[in-house]
């Protein structure tokens, strides 16, 4: 079974107006956008800015209405669902984002950022799973009494891990988690994506501008441009015998040292 | 001789060591990448060459350009004002915070030829601005000259940034991470720019990144830098294939997306790189090391000859 289904999907914004007679013009952030994505699917979404995929994402997590198509979350469809009854993807339904510094609370502790969504649940032994959580992304427990600023960006992006992890979701949603990192950071997070995606069974969509990064952690691939899937299919045929044009360009511009070395052989 | 010669420089903090003996030289018109994570000192060393170190920082060592007559470390804020933009230009990474924002793009490449007095008069300054963006390649020159850098799009701001850093000609430009927050295709045709246009004029380019793939891609020779010192020196050639300091190695490995382990996950450097002041005694890499031994307890120096260098007891590969 799918955990889910997107059809057709589009969404038009509106420029905020510059003139009092011509209203702002239409910017088509996404047109008509569809995929599955059974469960444990490890989904990568490649483009560059512009291209759609924070729209994407944030219609994924119910952040922002579709202006047509639908999206459906483990057979239920989502779109215009109120808040009051979307709880249940606030669950499911996890986001890290590629800014650990502006998305974790300076003034809050790890502990309470990493706890916020277990009281919002109820949850009935907070501490106990901090301790699970803190673990699992290879933080030390002594970190719960820290901030955000005493901590490395790498180490950030663990806290935001371990924040998302927190509620038990089913779906974990990464948009560009690690472009703000250093190469050797970089790799440590991305094994520690792998490592926690298949211990806790989850369904990942991962977005990034980076297909080298994306082939090396995700088996299906859409590459996005303009609003659309220019290119969809397995990961690693993709990245090898890219059909689109656009998709051979993206994956030219990315400098691999593989690549770069050879004006030198 | 060399456009830029950085002699043992030395900054701290308090007391605390951020940089240590870091030596080298840039010669004219050649590209050569500092690299390292980030608290490996390599910002804050560009800092340095360009005198713009905030006044809590001690420096000690010596900087020099070819074409000024005093040393940039211990020079007054007057002299310094002289050099910079003139003799040394910087390329930031955040082109929307290095830029005028209440400034049209083209009077803010004017403005760096009349403070400098290469430009006799204000129209001719703006002349010389349009011609400059006109070889950034940026489209329909004399229209963007009049645009506001919101009005631009990240990669174009960069190109903005450039021209003013080669409108007077510098014998040394400094590029401090200048294509990381940008695209992937327009990173691609910035770097293609910044080669040609200091190959053009045969400005030296110190190029700092993290980015090892952009280094291989831009530059002919590589600093590697930790813990504030510099650990391996070299043609970009050598020092990418055959590394012999084991940070090296780890940068190599982890950037590496094509090879992994037989679990099929990416290499790494094992720990994280400590705060400031927190580095081990000896050999700063010690603690990250999976070859350290007994000798790492006394700091190794950087042995030099013809260019190649490295900072290593039990260098990869054995001694050479």
């Amino acid at each position: 079974m799918n955990v889910i289904e997107v059809r057709d999907l589009h969404r038009v914004y509106r420029r905020p107006r510059t003139s009092l007679t011509v209203p702002g013009t239409r910017v088509e952030a996404l047109r008509g956008v569809s995929f599955d994505l059974p469960r444990q699917a490890r989904f990568g979404v490649v483009g560059e800015s512009g291209s759609g995929k924070s729209t994407l994402i944030r219609l994924l997590a119910a952040l922002d209405k579709p202006t047509s198509g639908t999206i459906s979350f483990q057979g239920k469809d989502i779109t215009g669902l109120p808040e009051r009854r979307l709880k249940f993807l606030r669950r499911e339904l996890q986001v890290v984002f590629q800014d650990p510094m502006g998305s974790l609370d300076p003034r809050m502790r790890v502990r309470d950022i990493i706890c916020e969504p277990l009281v919002a649940q109820g949850h009935s032994d907070p501490a106990g799973r901090l301790k699970e959580l803190l673990d699992a992304v290879g933080l030390p427990q002594q970190s719960a009494d820290r901030f955000p600023h005493q901590f490395s960006g790498g180490q950030r992006q663990r806290i935001s891990i371990a924040r998302a992890l927190a509620p038990n979701p089913s779906v974990l949603v990464a948009d560009e988690p690690v472009s703000a990192l250093d190469v050797s950071v970089r790799a440590q997070i991305l094994n520690l994506l792998a490592d926690l995606v298949e211990r806790f069974s989850l369904t990942l969509v991962f977005v990034s501008h980076d297909l080298s990064v994306v082939r090396h952690v995700c088996d299906t691939v859409a590459v996005m441009r303009s609003g659309e899937i220019v290119e969809m299919g397995a990961a690693e045929e993709i990245y090898e015998s890219p059909q689109h044009s656009y998709t051979r360009e993206l994956i030219a511009a990315v400098p691999t040292l593989r690549t770069a070395m050879r004006r030198f052989a | 001789m060399s456009a830029l010669t950085v002699d043992s420089l030395e900054l701290s903090v308090a007391g605390i060591p951020l940089v240590t003996g870091v030596s080298f030289t840039v010669g004219a018109g050649e590209r050569v990448g500092l690299i390292g994570e980030s608290g490996s000192g390599k910002s804050l060393t560009a800092t340095a060459v360009m005198g713009l170190l905030p006044d809590e920082v001690d420096a000690a060592g010596s900087v020099r350009l070819s074409d000024v007559d005093h040393d940039l470390v211990g020079a007054t804020e007057k002299q310094l004002a002289r050099v910079r933009g003139r003799r040394m230009a910087m390329v930031f990474q955040e082109p929307m915070s290095a830029l005028n924002p209440s400034m049209r793009v083209g009077d803010q490449v004017a403005e760096i030829m009349l403070i400098h007095g290469t430009r006799p008069d204000k129209a001719t300054a703006r002349a010389a601005a349009v011609e400059l963006l006109g070889q950034v390649r940026l489209p329909e020159p004399a229209e963007t000259a009049r645009a506001y850098p919101h009005q631009l799009s990240g990669g174009q701001r960069q190109r903005v940034m450039l021209a003013i850093a080669l409108a007077n000609d510098p014998a040394v430009l400094i590029c401090d991470e200048p294509t990381t927050a940008l695209d992937v295709t327009v990173q691609a045709r910035m770097l293609e720019l910044i080669r040609t246009a200091t190959e053009e004029r045969g400005t030296a380019l110190l190029f700092i990144t993290h980015d090892l793939a952009v280094v291989a891609q831009t530059c002919e020779r590589v600093l590697v830098m930790y813990g504030g010192r510099l650990v391996e020196t070299g043609s970009v050639k050598e020092v990418f294939t055959a590394p012999k300091h084991p940070y090296t190695r780890g940068l190599l490995d982890a950037s590496d997306l094509e090879a992994v382990d037989e679990h099929g996950r990416l290499r790494t450097i094992p720990g994280a790189v400590p705060g400031a002041g927190e580095f081990p005694g000896g050999c700063v890499f010690r603690n990250r090391c999976t070859d350290a031994t007994g000798d790492c307890a006394e700091a190794p120096v950087l042995s030099e000859v013809d260019d190649r260098g490295f900072a290593c007891w039990n260098p990869v590969g054995g001694p050479a």
